[in-house]
């Protein structure tokens, strides 16, 4: 009972990875930009929620329905005004801009915020939880973030291969120039992009900051289950960044159940093995 | 009426001048084939009217707009499309999806999706298909459909029938030949000196990035075109 209650935890959290790996998927899909700023995204989305509950005393709600979109204008206004100039260098300029902006961000809240570890407050909602069966005990917020992991996810799906702009994101994916030959604008369709990935990377830091803790250094290390989540599922593909997450958390709560000290090192572990015997990931596809 | 005007455009590829000062005028609904041996420049002429690669000097006017600074996407709402060379079809997206990414910019005209589907019968029953799964023809005529949803006023195809078996290249031109039916102006790049001829209603031969003879093809000899396409000047056989 208590493997299959590690299994049900693991999924759950894997649903998170998953939201927080969309993001770097789709950046590296459409524009084959490798974010490297993408952890510290996530923890400026957590530290700025805070800053706005102190700061204004709304509810958590109300903030995270306002950075979300919030972080949408910033990615879009980045890719135009950061990002587009270092496209035309190559892959290692847009590498070292990304890096450039992931040490900035780090400095400029520590700066702001100070060294300390903070949390999230959600209340009693992020406690709570219900009995499923037997010993299984499904937390609220997990079972929340998980259900929204999988909204967000089939919405993205749904914009890409049902819209005309989603086409074109994909298209450009394929093959940017012939893509402007039909029309499309590329600095827009990467905007849009960058927008998409920076708002679901901002909700992912948001629940992420509601269930384990944050300071201005975490990025990075968040960072790494990111890059896990899309390896494991196979570049390029929506459903397989879901499967991705979902193995990573699904590893990292069994690890945790034979040793805790073991959390980490399994999900590490099984990175290893996909990378080594299957590089094209579980599910290798280009939807994005 | 003229559609596109053309005035010492000179383009280059690197350090290497492929297309050199020319000059040409289309009219409205005829069909120009531009022929020319390999590195003649015509692939890099259409590259430049389809705004691909910059013009070093020169300019192009479309129905009297400028549009010589105009970027690649924006030549798109201005009317123009091309057909690239080797189709680049979006090997990710169905053959469906690969046409409907010529909407996107919405230009009102006579081509929809039931239009070019009514042109290439053989589509509906594979439009949920990828499009990398498709013989050459039919990606050739995906990309012509592809380009035509964008409702060209010149449509530009280039090498159309590279690579295709000749039935198949027949059955294109005939296609060609409803395209230009609707309105559409055409401006091709045709390896197959005889099929250019005998689809075009003037052709362009290009030398070094020049035009080195330009005429109906009823009006020209076929030592004329052989003399042009090879660079062979008077006296020097």
């Amino acid at each position: 009972m208590q493997w299959i209650n590690a299994v049900v935890q693991g999924l759950l959290l894997g649903g998170l990875y998953a939201l927080f790996a969309t993001g770097l998927s789709l950046m590296f899909g459409v524009m084959r930009i490798v974010n490297l700023a993408h952890g510290d995204l996530a923890v400026v989305a957590s530290f700025l929620a805070l800053a706005l509950i102190s700061g204004t005393g709304l509810p958590l709600w109300v903030v995270i329905v306002v950075t979300v979109p919030l972080f949408a204008v910033l990615g879009y206004l980045t890719q135009r005004v950061l990002l587009q100039g270092s496209l035309s260098s190559g892959p290692l300029a847009t590498l070292l801009v990304t890096f450039g902006l992931s040490i900035v961000l780090q400095n400029v809240l520590l700066e702001i915020f100070s060294a300390d570890t903070r949390t999230l407050d959600g209340g009693a909602f992020a406690t709570s939880s219900f009995q499923l069966a037997g010993s299984i005990t499904v937390g609220w917020l997990p079972l929340v973030t998980f259900l929204l992991a999988c909204a967000v996810l089939a919405g993205i799906q749904v914009f890409l291969s049902r819209t005309g702009l989603g086409r074109m994101l994909r298209a450009s994916s394929d093959d940017r120039e012939t893509a402007n030959l039909v029309g499309a604008d590329s600095r827009h369709v990467y905007g849009v992009a960058t927008a998409i990935a920076f708002a679901t990377v901002a909700l992912a830091g948001l629940m992420f900051a509601m269930r384990s803790s944050f300071d201005p250094a975490t990025g990075p290390s968040r960072l790494i289950f990111a890059f896990e989540a899309v390896v494991i599922g196979g570049l390029g593909s929506l459903w397989g960044t879901l499967l991705g997450g979902i193995v990573l958390g699904v590893t990292q709560s069994l690890g945790a159940q034979i040793d805790p000290a073991m959390t980490l090192l399994a999900g590490h572990l099984v990175f290893l093995a996909v990378l080594a015997f299957r590089p094209q990931g579980l599910l290798a596809g280009r939807t994005a | 009426m003229t559609l596109l005007s053309i005035r010492g455009l000179t383009v280059h590829h690197g350090l290497l001048r492929a297309v050199d000062g020319l000059s040409l005028e289309m009219e409205r609904g005829e069909v120009l084939a531009i022929i020319g041996a390999n590195g003649a420049g015509k692939s890099t002429l259409l590259r430049a009217l389809a705004g691909l690669d910059a013009p070093t000097s020169g300019t192009v006017h479309l129905a009297g707009r400028d549009i010589t600074r105009f970027p690649a996407h924006r030549r798109v709402s201005a009317g123009i499309a091309l057909v690239p060379e080797g189709r680049r079809l979006f090997r990710s997206l169905t053959v469906e999806e690969n046409l409907l990414t010529g909407a996107y910019r919405g230009r009102p005209g006579p081509w929809s999706l039931e239009a070019v589907y009514e042109l290439f019968p053989w589509m509906p029953d594979r439009r949920r298909q990828n499009a990398a799964q498709l013989s050459g023809g039919e990606q050739q005529s995906v990309a012509i459909g592809r380009a035509l949803l964008s409702n060209p006023d010149l449509l530009l195809i280039d090498e159309l029938s590279l690579g295709l078996a000749p039935v198949i290249v027949r059955r294109i031109y005939g296609a060609l030949r409803d395209i230009v039916a609707a309105g559409t102006t055409a401006l091709i790049v045709e390896q197959d000196v005889s099929q250019a001829m005998r689809v075009a209603d003037r052709v362009n031969c290009l030398l070094e990035g020049r035009s080195v003879l330009a005429g109906r093809p009823a009006e020209l000899s076929a030592e004329q075109v052989e003399r042009a396409y090879f660079g062979i000047r008077d006296g020097e056989d």
